[in-house]
């Protein structure tokens, strides 16, 4: 299969791929059918964006990976997942933070109540360390989000939204993960702030070597920041490839990035995707 | 001028009992959204745990009866049959009902009330029992000498002992990783899960701690007025005492509790000659009452905050 990314990154773990969904069904409250069999690889050390319309299944697949599904009333009911080598599909996602596998909920979800502070600080909660190291993924934490440093003692609740999403993903930072699974952080940010955060996780994939699974509407810059990207669309993947292929592709420009003549349509509509995938499978 | 001094005293310090056990059900309340209408019988049965291992311990160990061997000895059974008690609950009650609306975790804690009372009675027989904590109820000397004010000796010590843990608990609440993640929880408790907080873990500590909580105000309670049925009335007092002060406010747990303490005492001596007397055990709802009226959220509620 041609699957495998082939970047740089992802040369090295060619033989044991390091992140992999395989052929994963998702099925809430027993009846939902969301997703339909989807398989991806996030290679270690790389950015791979997961993109595709609202209600695609994207944070569904995010949460199949992170375990969030079970409080949700959602299983998976086929196929496997495997980090590092190892089946994590049956472990509480406490199991996973300890393993270094982190999701940054959509929406940010930052503790409103409690200061930004101690917000990032119960991002280390799986930790068994000392303080003073606790006390320098902190320091680490800040020297990414500045602007986190001048509101440590604010509420986070009475932050800002760009202020919200930069807590979101320290505090996962703050776990000292080796893959962070990063749901929308543009949802609903001044394009300026977006630019910035995407910044910071490219400067976090490569100087603290922390792989990003993120799943993104915004195809546009997603792919500018990405290595990789899929393409979901109904809880199947319909494309795949580099993401500056993706970027220039013409049916993506046209169905996600706006600038084909006619309106959105299916991926499915268009014969010659058809026979790449026939040609794929 | 100097009888009211009295009262209000004697008011504040049975105040913080209430805040003890209003804390007990805000904890619970935080971190796991349950209105724990069992605490009541929590105390009850703590009560009546400690009265019993008291009372079978010098006959299975050969102790001295009414010694402080004896008495740690049963404290410290007491104590983990409480947390044991919690613990169960979470796990057989509380975690499959989870995701259930507040109402059916609500109505379950009713069930679960009668079923503590009923286990307690089971297991150690329904008559009163004394409890004797050795704390002798007699006015404090100074306070009588200096200013000649009647301040009960018993109700001092147990003021202070019941002070003391509220305080701890709150600076516990406030300060440590697992204070923190306890607030965490309350707040968001999907996200709590998504940063690895095992949110089973952190259920059983809360009911761990309200058991704890239960055994002291059990202790102290039973050795003022005898272990019997009514402490777990005398426990429901929290309810005025949280809608005083919030049902999420660690510090309105406080406040409310000294508060209820005091105004129902005072309503006692000075309202009560005029309507009959009795008064204590109504008076802190028909305030709660009122407070709900004018300020439904509590002195401290948490303010809702709405912004995205
Ligand atoms: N907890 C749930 N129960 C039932 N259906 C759900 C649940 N969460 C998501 N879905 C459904 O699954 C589909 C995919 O949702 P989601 O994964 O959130 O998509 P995306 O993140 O791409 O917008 C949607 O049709 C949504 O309605
Ligand atoms: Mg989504």
């Amino acid at each position: 299969m041609n699957t495998a990314p082939t970047s740089a990154a992802s040369t090295a773990s060619a033989t044991a791929p390091y992140l992999s969904v395989n052929n994963v069904e998702v099925i809430y409250d027993h009846v939902i059918l969301v997703l339909k069999g989807v398989s991806l690889q996030v290679p270690k050390g790389g950015i791979v964006a997961l993109l595709g319309a609202n209600g695609a299944g994207k944070s569904t697949t995010l949460k199949s990976i992170s375990n969030l599904l079970r409080a949700e009333r959602g299983d998976v009911t086929k196929g496997s997942i495997d980090f590092k080598g190892a089946r994590i599909d049956q472990m509480t996602p406490n199991d996973l933070v300890k393993r270094g596998v982190i999701q940054v909920m959509e929406g940010r979800h930052c503790f409103g109540h409690l200061t930004i502070e101690e917000n990032l600080l119960t991002g280390a909660y799986t930790r068994s360390c000392s303080r003073a190291e606790i006390k320098r993924s902190l320091d680490l934490v800040y020297t990414y989000f500045s602007r986190l440093k001048t509101r440590r003692s604010s509420q986070a609740g009475y932050t800002s939204g760009g202020e919200q999403q930069m807590c979101a993903i320290g505090r996962a930072i703050m776990a000292n993960p080796e893959m962070v699974l990063l749901d929308e952080p543009s949802m609903g940010l001044a394009p300026q702030i977006v630019e910035e955060i995407f910044e910071i996780v490219k400067d976090l994939n490569s100087k603290e070597q922390v792989s990003f699974l993120l799943a993104e509407q915004n195809t546009m810059v997603a792919l500018r920041y990405a290595d990789f990207g899929y393409i979901l669309e109904n809880g199947r993947i319909v494309m795949e490839g580099e993401a500056k292929e993706l970027a220039t592709n013409e049916d993506v420009k046209e169905f996600y990035l706006g600038l084909g003549g006619e309106g959105r349509k299916s991926f499915r509509e268009v014969k010659h995707y058809r026979r790449r995938k026939r040609w794929l499978s | 001028m100097q009888f009211f001094l009295e009262v209000l005293i004697g008011g504040l310090l049975s105040g913080v009992l209430y805040a003890l056990v209003a804390l007990g059900f805000v904890l619970i309340f935080k971190a796991s959204g349950v209105f724990n209408f069992a605490q009541g019988a929590m105390v009850f049965f703590a009560a009546l745990t400690f009265v019993g291992f008291q009372e079978v311990l010098p006959g299975w160990t050969g102790l001295e009866e009414g010694g402080s061997a004896v008495f740690w000895l049963a404290f410290a059974l007491a104590l983990v049959s409480m947390i044991i008690l919690g613990i169960l609950t979470e796990k057989i009650v509380l975690r499959p009902l989870v995701n259930q609306p507040h109402i059916t975790l609500f109505m379950a804690t009713i069930g679960l009330s009668y079923l503590i009372e009923g286990i307690a009675q089971g297991v150690w027989g329904a008559n009163v029992r004394g409890l004797d904590l050795g704390i002798e109820d007699v006015p404090v000397e100074w306070l009588m000498e200096s200013s000649n004010i009647l301040v009960s000796k018993f109700d001092l010590v147990a003021a202070g002992i019941a002070g003391v843990l509220v305080a701890s608990l709150a600076l516990l609440f406030q300060y440590t990783k697992i204070g923190r993640a306890l607030r965490a929880v309350a707040d968001d408790h999907q996200a709590a899960l998504s940063i690895g907080i095992p949110l089973q873990h952190i259920w059983v500590i809360v009911w761990g701690v309200a058991g704890f909580v239960a055994l002291i105000a059990g202790m102290i309670w039973g050795a003022r007025n005898g272990v019997q049925f009514a402490l777990t009335y005398t426990a429901l007092k929290a309810l005025p005492v949280l809608i005083l002060g919030g049902f999420t406010s660690v510090p309105g747990a406080i406040v409310g509790g000294l508060i209820i303490g005091a105004s129902e005492k005072l309503a006692e001596v000075y309202v009560g000659p005029f309507v009959g007397g009795g008064i204590e055990s109504w008076f802190p709802y028909v305030l709660a009452l009122l407070f709900l009226l004018v300020r439904p959220e509590g002195l401290f509620g948490e303010k809702h905050i709405d912004r995205v």
